[in-house]
């Protein structure tokens, strides 16, 4: 059974210039013990939708699901404080901006034992002894110093080990990991995304890592959603999806790795994300899209069958050529 | 952090300065001297007016009368009353416990009340009660005290009997020896039965004036703060630990958005003393402020110009303590200087 599966969630946010669907139909399915990446541009809805898995959406935000499982439970019908027992227990997240993310009032030991207090209920001295212990596992050195250190006194890739420390304090079963390493300068973040990778393999969790970067899909996870401003354009296992993308968004992010390139300038992907006012009426690739015909600009395209990674594509590619054009119209 | 308060104690200095010229000059602007007021309309000889004057000093050029003034306050020393011939000193602090306790019971009032009713007001951004709230302190904030003082009094002692109309507790049934000064505790140390309760009665209309503004300011300033810090990556942080609202909202939430509460609960002590004087003059409350009003009918130059002093000094001392209470409760601050 899998861990989480969500099917077919939305979130459309109530903001002052009307109703704006940022996560469109999203269907996400984590196995134990499997790290899933979700890549995709700025704005794709990528921190939206899991936010939405844990909950932490905002009050303006609707969320909608076919389903909504994890480890068996229904996390629509589940009352908040039912819910609140399994977030920051059995499933939990860190965030894209460590250095903001810890309360700047609280000590790290405090904002650690936090949870251990509230889901294992941890007197004094046990939560001491698991909070050292989980310092120690996201290899901050001299643990016993950072305990009473406040998070202005830490660095960012500091606060991001302590971040993960404290996600991992109740032994979750399954860990989101929304762009870890986005606010960190190169070497750290090599060293966040090992540590993360490591850490998945000594406990048995499943990850959820949300990232920009196809180089670290590549080399951490198993399968791969690609998001396209709010969509979930192709998914497939990772090996696949590199050799033989689907997706005319997809193949372009493949094609912007520097390990790929083939000429000496960067080929990039022009133009932007849709936002909130300039939504293309037909797929919303279309307008960036090298391969997008007239039906593109005009009509949602459908998705491909599981072979061709689901693409949500009218003509999606195969050997980075566009087949079966007009077929599926 | 140690340095930091000695440098901005140095910079009080200047203030005081300015402080003990500027009260000077006012008092002597203002009509008429302390022998007239005291003389009346009787009439006296020319003679005998010489010699109140020369005796109270008055007949002196005014620099010469202020370089004594100074150089007597360097020496701790603030002058006798005019009126009644008491050291300056031990008049205020004999007076100053009554002040103090309709102080802290209105910042009391304000924060207990303000705080939550803002934070509250936050959370449910929009709602009946944050217009309600919102509205009420635009008023509270806006509302003439000795108006205020007087409707109360009005309403809830004349009208409804609620409360006494005036005094610290009932003389006629009461009495005891102050040990303290606070009313409060000396009719808890008496005991006398009912004298607490009693002190209490007296206490809540004053206590209520005084703190109508502060109470505005505070809920006002913990509702802005609390709307900042709530969008905050750390509140998110603590809801994804699975922490109940309450625990979110009012540990994580409200610990960061009280810092510049404080603040500015320690900047208000100024315009609370100035509020007291007010407050103190309509329930006949024996503090300082009421003091300090009789010694101008009085032109009790020393008194005046001490009483102004001490207080100044003391608000000063106030919100040195408020930087440094800034710090404890912003580890930020403590740490960075
Ligand atoms: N509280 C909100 N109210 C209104 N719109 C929002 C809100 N939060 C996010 N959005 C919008 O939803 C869209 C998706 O945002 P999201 O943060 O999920 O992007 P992302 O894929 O995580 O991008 P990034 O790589 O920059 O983190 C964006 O257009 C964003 O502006
Ligand atoms: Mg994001």
């Amino acid at each position: 059974m899998a861990l989480l599966e969500i099917r077919n969630l939305s979130v459309t946010f109530r903001t002052r210039g009307g109703l704006f669907k940022a996560v469109d139909g999203v269907d996400i399915v984590v196995e134990p013990n499997e790290v899933l990446a979700i890549v995709g541009e700025s704005g794709s809805g990528k921190s939206v939708a899991m936010l939405a898995v844990m909950g932490l959406l905002p009050w303006t935000a609707d969320v909608t699901a076919d389903a909504m499982l994890f480890d068996g439970q229904d996390l629509q019908t589940l009352k908040p404080a039912e819910r609140r027992k399994i977030i920051g227990k059995d499933m939990s997240m860190i965030f894209q901006e460590p250095m903001s993310s810890l309360n700047p009032c609280f000590t790290v030991g405090f904002q650690i034992g936090e949870a251990l207090k509230t889901h294992l209920g941890m007197d004094k001295a046990q939560r001491k002894v698991r909070t050292l212990e989980l310092l120690d596992q996201v290899g901050i050195t001299d643990p016993e110093r950072r305990l009473a250190a406040f998070p202005h006194q830490l660095s960012g890739g500091m606060s991001q080990r302590v971040m993960i420390a404290m996600a991992l304090s109740c032994r979750p079963k399954l860990l989101i990991a929304d762009e870890p390493s986005t606010a960190l300068d190169v070497t750290i973040q090599a060293q966040i995304l090992d540590l993360l990778v490591s850490l998945k393999r000594e406990t048995g969790m499943a990850l959820v890592l949300i990232t920009h970067d196809m180089g670290v899909v590549a080399e951490t996870a198993e399968r791969v959603i690609v998001q396209y401003a709010g969509r979930q354009v192709e998914q497939s296992a990772t090996i696949p999806l590199f050799a033989d993308p689907h997706h005319p968004y997809t193949h372009g992010l493949l094609a912007a790795l520097p390990e790929r390139a083939t000429s000496s300038r960067l080929p990039t992907i022009p133009g932007m994300v849709p936002g909130q006012f300039n939504r293309p009426a037909g797929c919303l690739f279309a307008p960036r899209c090298a391969h997008a015909s007239a039906i593109c600009h005009t009509t949602p395209p459908p998705k491909a069958g599981a072979a061709m990674g689901e693409a949500l594509c009218w003509t999606p590619l195969v050997n980075g050529m566009p087949v079966g054009k007009g077929a599926a119209a | 952090m140690l340095i930091h308060f000695l440098k901005r104690l140095a910079l009080t200095i200047p203030t005081f300065f300015a402080l003990m010229f500027i009260t000077f000059i006012a008092i002597r602007l203002v009509p008429g001297d302390p022998v007239e007021v005291r003389v009346g309309e009787r009439g006296i000889s020319p003679e005998r007016l010489a010699q109140f004057r020369a005796e109270l000093g008055l007949d002196q050029p005014v620099w010469k009368q202020f370089l004594d003034y100074v150089w007597g306050i360097l020496h701790g020393d603030f002058g006798k009353s005019l009126v009644t011939n008491e050291k300056v000193m031990t008049e205020f602090f004999t007076l100053f416990p009554a002040t103090i306790e309709l102080s802290f019971a209105a910042m009391m009032f304000a924060t207990i009340i303000g705080i939550p009713a803002g934070a509250i007001a936050a959370v449910k951004r929009g709602s009946r009660f944050d217009q309600t709230l919102m509205g009420l302190s635009v008023a509270g904030f806006s509302m003439p005290i000795f108006w205020w003082g007087l409707l109360l009094i009005m309403l809830v002692a004349e009208r409804l009997h609620l409360t006494p109309v005036s005094g610290r507790i009932d003389l006629i049934k009461f009495y005891f020896e102050p040990v303290t000064g606070f009313m409060l505790i000396d009719a808890l140390l008496s005991d006398q039965k009912g004298a607490f309760k009693d002190a209490l009665h007296h206490l809540i209309l004053p206590m209520i004036v005084l703190g109508t503004v502060p109470l505005a300011v505070i809920a006002r300033m913990t509702r802005s703060s609390m709307l900042e810090v709530l969008s905050e990556d750390y509140v998110r942080t603590a809801r994804a630990k699975g922490l109940s609202p309450a625990r979110v909202i009012g540990l994580h939430a409200l610990r960061n958005a009280l810092i510049p509460v404080v603040t500015v609960i320690g900047l208000s002590v100024g315009s609370l003393m100035a509020g007291a004087v007010l407050t103190e003059t309509i329930f006949s409350w024996p503090g300082v402020g009421k003091w300090l009003i009789e010694a101008i009918g009085r032109r009790d130059y020393p008194a005046l110009q001490g009483g102004v002093m001490l207080i100044s000094a003391i608000v000063i001392l106030v919100n040195l303590g408020v930087d440094v209470l800034y710090g404890v409760i912003n580890p930020r601050i403590r740490h960075g200087a």
